[in-house]
């Protein structure tokens, strides 16, 4: 990648734009991505966001947020986008906006709202071109209400309304978005802050629809200690289960491929909520199925 | 100030022009749909300096609205029935952040089963969302209320949204004399936006909608909604004041019409209103002292001025073109929660329920509602809740279902 301020790890500031303190679960793989696009995008910033999680980041009389934040509602959030940035851009062409004054418009929600009831108001800001940020924690269920099966519950795991485990496979919302052609789309994790750092600010510097699909590790919702967020991260990524991508010039991109994938079980064991694959006994089916979709995925990747 | 024909639509549509507004979030629905469609040329030959914006539903609409005049703004918009339900949701939360703009529903009955035509189901569904709602009953009052609104909800007493309601099909498509205020005259009476310091800027980072963990913290902040609201009556007075000496009109919480000395008084809201006081007058011509009291305000209600104009009445008739499934009629609960326990209130409030889905009220209904209530009167004791009917409707829709099923027996198509 050329054109770009983030080689290393160290080269991402650290502002502390968000703060500290919040009532986040230790160990969230959302906040840490939220953590780190803050920095990236700066303070002129304002997210928009959904019911979710990230909800309870801005609780009366308090913010960890540098920039500016406004809930809406569980549906919404982009056509909240869509007002603060129409309302920004006609009160510039009257001249009753300072230039210094504008903001850059983020919409964060989960992958609830994003893939569910979020996904009309959504799919009608890229149709109208909005210029915006869409930014989907994806913790696979809806997490802030003790993780229930979404449409982004994977095969296999056990939720609170799938106990025996989803008989459903990942909706693909990156897909979805991609085929409504926005400006950038592109899927990110936390655990690898140089690759996400890279993708905000490239969709920093584009204008109209940008959305990134940050997979959200979620130690309450998929069992595992909060210390082993940023390893079940890594796993994600170097069994092929979560592929880093972006959609550049109507071409995917991977932008991290693993060199050798580890098998999906390594990702799998290391999660409570895929325990049942494994005791008391193995079940082949389900982990042969996991992997193959794996395979099947990678083997449609074309490298270099 | 200048006189013109116009449909109510249109009238709506000149109100958003003469407050200037900045931003037009818009959706389509029977009966509104001429408001945005007129915006929108008027946007496309710049006689509106707005930026107008389709969403893809009224959720997102009001939204976009909400958000937009939280970000400083004056907004307008506008809807209907399913639109309004469908919307609902956003109603209540963006009332919450005390965000001002004026929002038209074109008024129309609510499914099932499905209805283009007029009645307050859909803007009553609102009553309780924290928006100030005003009822017009002329096409002069859509304009005249939409600009009122934008005054009302702006003044730092109040704050709010303002829903201005317009009745479909009585208002939205009928022509009528309307006399615009002159532009100058409202840019003076309204001025520009005033986001009073909390608008969404870079460099002035703020939360805005958040969410409580405190029953207390919640109480104190839907109790607030609540006391601007009421507030909004006293700021009614000045604003009312301002509006008249532009334009000779001026417009009290309730209207009075020949009801000082009525032994009966009508009490009704909206475009039915013209009927009524067409009917009093002949009620009148007959030597029956029968007037009509309109509230103009719905939210916040003018308890006050309700009690005043009907005090030491014999009996009070409530009109309602609405029908809270279970209970009755909604402003008949609301005129007796006024009145109850008030000195000098009326002993007799009779209900009666009629005009749903764009159903007439013929004069002889009227007639027969004022007989009805001389007669509770004469008893001493209020009439059951009357749901307006006629023998002849009923047998027609009675034919009708048997005809279904016959035709259904047959086995015709599927």
């Amino acid at each position: 990648m050329k054109d770009t301020r983030f080689a290393h790890l160290k080269d991402i500031p650290s502002a502390h734009l968000l703060g500290a303190g919040t009532a986040m679960c230790a160990g969230c793989g959302g906040l840490l991505a939220v953590r780190e696009i803050h920095e990236v995008l700066g303070d002129r910033t304002v997210f928009v966001n959904a019911a979710g999680c990230m909800t309870l980041l801005s609780t009366y009389p308090f913010t960890p947020f540098s920039g500016s934040f406004l809930y809406t509602a569980m549906a919404s959030a982009p056509a909240g986008a869509q007002g603060v940035r129409d309302a920004l851009d006609v009160l510039a062409r009257k001249g009753r906006l300072a230039p210094e004054d504008d903001l850059s418009v983020v919409v964060l929600t989960g992958d609830g709202s994003a893939s569910g009831m979020g996904l009309s108001a959504t799919s009608a800001a890229i149709d109208r071109g909005l210029d915006f940020l869409y930014v989907c924690y994806d913790n696979e269920g809806y997490g802030n209400t003790g993780q229930q099966a979404s449409a982004t519950t994977p095969l296999g795991a056990r939720t609170a309304t799938t106990e025996r485990g989803s008989v459903a496979s990942k909706k693909d919302l990156f897909g979805i978005w991609a085929a409504n052609r926005p400006a950038y789309v592109a899927t990110a994790i936390g655990s690898e802050p140089v690759d996400l750092a890279r993708k905000v600010e490239k969709a920093s510097k584009i204008r109209g629809p940008k959305l990134l699909l940050v997979l959200a590790p979620c130690p309450t919702g998929w069992g595992f200690e909060s210390d082993q967020l940023v390893e079940i991260g890594r796993l994600a990524v170097k069994t092929g289960a979560w592929p880093l991508k972006e959609v550049e010039g109507g071409k995917i991109v991977h932008t991290k491929v693993p060199p050798k994938r580890a098998p999906v079980e390594e990702y799998l064991r290391a999660q409570g909520r895929f325990a049942h694959l494994f005791e008391p006994s193995r079940d082949e089916a389900t982990l042969a199925s996991i992997q193959q979709s794996v395979d099947a995925y990678w083997r449609t990747v074309t490298v270099g | 100030m200048s006189r013109a024909l116009m449909t109510g639509n249109v009238a709506a549509a000149w109100g958003a022009r003469l407050a200037n507004v900045d931003y037009i979030p818009a959706f389509p629905i029977t009966p509104q749909t001429e408001i945005i469609e007129t915006l929108a040329s008027w946007v496309d030959e710049g006689l509106v300096d707005a930026k107008l914006t389709m969403l893809e539903s009224e959720h997102s609409m009001v939204t976009a609205a909400g958000a937009a005049a939280a970000t400083g703004a004056r907004v307008f918009t506008a809807t209907s029935s399913q639109g309004l339900l469908y919307a609902l949701e956003m109603l209540y939360a963006v009332a919450g952040w005390r965000v001002p703009f004026v929002m038209v529903n074109v008024s129309r009955g609510v499914a099932s089963p499905i209805t283009l035509e007029p009645d307050h189901e859909d803007i009553l569904a609102a009553r309780d969302s924290g928006f100030l709602q005003l009822h017009a009953a002329t096409c002069q009052e859509v304009v005249d209320f939409v600009l009122l609104g934008y005054a009302l909800g702006e003044d730092p007493r109040v704050r709010l949204p303002v829903l201005v309601n317009e009745d479909g099909f009585q208002l939205s498509f009928t022509r009528e004399p309307v006399a615009l205020p002159a532009a100058s005259d409202i840019a003076e009476l309204l001025g520009t936006f005033d986001p009073m310091g909390s608008a969404l800027r870079g460099g002035n980072p703020t939360s805005q909608g958040i969410a409580v963990l405190d029953p207390s913290a919640y109480s104190y902040f839907r109790y607030e909604i609540h006391l601007a609201s009421r507030a909004a009556l006293a700021a009614w007075d000045e604003v009312a004041v301002s509006f008249a000496e532009i334009t000779g009109r001026r417009y009290e919480p309730v209207e009075v019409y020949r009801a000082d000395d009525a032994e009966v008084a009508i009490v009704a809201i909206g475009s039915f209103s013209t009927k009524l006081k067409e009917a009093v007058d002949r009620l009148r011509d007959a030597g029956q002292r029968v007037g009509l009291v309109r509230p103009l305000l719905l939210r916040p209600f003018p308890d006050a001025q309700l009690r005043e104009a009907l005090a030491g009445k014999k009996g009070v008739l409530v009109f309602d073109q609405n029908l809270s499934m279970g209970k009755g009629g909604v402003l008949h609960t609301e005129v007796c929660s006024a009145l109850y326990g008030a000195r000098g209130a009326p002993p007799i409030v009779a209900s009666f329920i009629g005009g749903l889905g764009g159903r007439d009220l013929p004069s002889e209904e009227i007639y027969a509602m004022v007989d009805e209530t001389l007669a509770a009167v004469q008893r001493g004791e209020a009439p059951p809740p009357r749901l307006l009917f006629t023998h002849r409707e009923l047998t027609q829709q009675r034919r009708l279902q048997v005809i279904a099923g016959v035709e259904r027996a047959k086995g015709g198509a599927p």
